[in-house]
């Protein structure tokens, strides 16, 4: 048993993801209550100068040509052992695409307790303590990280990712790989995102939908709108998933990160799915009915307003700001 | 085929949510429950995959308000099959109890593939899939939005951020969490619910224990306020739209 905090690093292609930083922040707060080392766990091939610049005590690198690339048979496999072997305090996935895979399994296998959605972290003493965020965002939940080892899940936006880097290569541990056999998923290929007519994390003025536009027939409003202003038409997960807007205009966890002078949001609740992708947003304008959406926690400013009443208004006057 | 959907109700988040007395759970008293929105992507999927490879769906869940309907519901869009697993569930029933609760049901039921969503929002113990797949000893993969069943394995499409996909091969039996079916759930008439009320029968399977074991114990449970809250337009629809005009020319878009 150890008092370190185990970090599992997520890379796809070549490219850390900014999750793993998130992660290695929050285990820099555990180690200073727990008095353990912060370890970033990377698991890859030919790939140790991927944690380069990582802010750890140590790394320890398992090397293996099935590593290369996330798989959840593999890397389940390989980490099943080292927590089981090392026991440390607590051990930090992302709540994400490869997170998910694999902290779940390993709860049960390993008989440990697991905390998803966690958004900070907090040493009292030597008590380690989480908070959480469910429910779209609208309720935080409290507790004591479980001892003596607990699984945790993160989500974006408790910390930055700067806060997890750091100049000084960290010193770096080879650790065997078991052998990697019967592994039951398997990689076939990737496929690169459709680039689509626009790239909307490059447009400066997106009119972004969400939930709250209700049918197809109404995405005319907001394409209208779009038009007078000289903006672009982006939505939410819901109204892609119905096939109403094309996968390129995705804005989310799982669709691109956006940065633009103005995004207003129609009938978006600002689920933390969304709402991690547009705090890069230089002002947000928010339109929604429940005046409780946490849409509202991130806009500059918002209204309760019904969209369907208020756009066409909007719509109007902005072709008459322009044309005056 | 044999394809099993593990399905659950969460609160419906455009109601107003409350803490209980205590402060460390929901207050369920007016709570209104709908289906987990990935769970119903999951029976999408599961009938999909039913009309190309044939065989049966079943879909089972746990005892909620509100439950019979779901089902009901699921059985009108062609599901075959619906289990209900009754007992002592509450919405304080965390998913290490739900997963050890479905596998023992799932596993007599030599299932070829189990979908489940891939999350839901009131998660506090991680997702119900991984949990489930380690408990039936079976491999899982989530973030799923595409599945095809070729022999004993399975074709299956991972999301990743940035709109990366990965094409995976998985050797079924299996267990999938769902973000995405290839189609968008389908639409089913309300007398076609009607009618499955009277034809279709929810079986039931009592499930003795139902232990927290894996799951945190919650100390508070708050609603968070805003370090900054947005500066809220009021009025007329020509008053607010006038005022959002006016942002957007001091921010020198026209």
């Amino acid at each position: 048993m150890s008092q370190d905090i185990f970090v599992i690093t997520e890379h796809l292609q070549g490219h850390v993801s900014d999750i793993s930083y998130v992660m290695l922040a929050a285990a820099r707060v555990l180690s200073k209550g727990s008095g353990g080392k912060v370890i970033a766990i990377l698991l890859g091939n030919e790939a140790k100068s991927l944690s380069d610049n990582f802010a750890a005590d140590e790394v320890f690198y398992l090397d293996h040509p099935k590593l290369a690339e996330f798989t959840p048979d593999a890397y389940n496999a390989v980490l099943g052992g080292l927590i089981g072997n090392h026991s440390p305090r607590a051990v930090l996935f992302g709540d994400t695409s490869i997170g998910g895979d694999l902290a779940g399994k390993l709860s049960a296998r390993l008989n440990l307790p697991l905390i998803s959605h966690c958004l900070k972290v907090y040493a009292e003493g030597s008590v380690l303590k989480f908070t959480s965020q469910i429910c779209g965002g609208k309720i935080m939940a409290e507790g004591d990280l479980p001892e003596p080892t607990v699984l945790v899940m993160m989500v974006p936006g408790g910390y930055k990712p700067e806060e997890g880097q750091s100049e000084q290569p960290p010193k770096v541990t080879a650790i065997p790989v078991p052998g990697l056999e019967d592994l039951r998923i398997t990689l076939t290929q990737y496929i690169e995102p459709e680039t689509g007519d626009v790239d909307i994390s490059k447009e400066p003025l997106l009119i972004a939908i969400g939930r709250g536009i209700q049918t197809e027939d109404n995405i005319e409003l907001a394409q209208e709108l779009a038009d007078a202003i000289g903006g672009v038409v982006c939505g939410s997960r819901p109204v892609v998933d119905q096939g109403w807007l094309q996968a390129s205009r995705l804005v989310g966890k799982s669709g691109k990160a956006v940065k633009p002078k103005i995004y207003l949001a129609m009938g978006i609740s600002g689920a933390p799915e969304h709402a991690e992708a547009i705090t890069g947003s230089n002002m947000i304008i928010a339109i929604n009915m429940d005046s409780t959406a946490p849409i509202f926690n991130i806009a500059k400013y918002g209204t309760t307003a019904d969209l369907f009443d208020l756009v066409p208004v909007l719509t109007e006057q902005v072709k008459a700001a322009k044309n005056g | 085929m044999n394809i099993i959907v593990a399905i659950k109700l969460v609160p419906d988040l455009v109601e107003e949510l409350s803490i209980d007395a205590d402060g460390t759970a929901l207050d369920t008293t007016w709570m209104r429950l709908i289906i987990n929105e990935f769970d119903d992507h999951a029976i999408e999927q599961g009938i999909l995959l039913k009309e190309s490879n044939g065989g049966q769906v079943t879909v089972i869940a746990p005892d909620a308000e509100g439950i019979d309907d779901m089902l009901f519901t699921a059985a009108a869009k062609g599901v075959d099959r619906v289990i209900k697993l009754t007992g002592n569930f509450g919405t304080t029933t965390n998913n290490h109890a739900l997963g050890r609760a479905l596998a023992a049901v799932i596993d007599t039921m030599q299932p070829d593939i189990v979908l489940t969503g891939v999350q839901a929002h009131n998660d506090l113990d991680g997702p119900t899939g991984p949990l489930l797949a380690e408990f039936i000893k079976r491999p899982y993969v989530g973030y799923v939005a595409g599945v095809k069943v070729d022999g004993g394995k399975a074709q299956i499409r991972k999301e990743y951020p940035g709109g990366l996909v990965a094409d995976m091969e998985v050797t079924l039996p299996a267990v999938l969490g769902i973000q995405a079916a290839e189609k968008p759930p389908r639409y089913v008439p309300i007398s076609k619910v009607r009618q499955a009320m009277k034809t279709t029968t929810i079986e039931e399977q009592e499930i003795q224990e139902l232990t927290p074991e894996g799951g945190p114990t919650i100390s508070r449970m708050f609603q968070p306020e805003a370090a900054e809250r947005a500066t809220m337009i009021e009025g007329s629809e020509d008053e607010i739209a006038s005022r959002i005009v006016a942002i957007l020319k001091e921010q020198g878009v026209f």
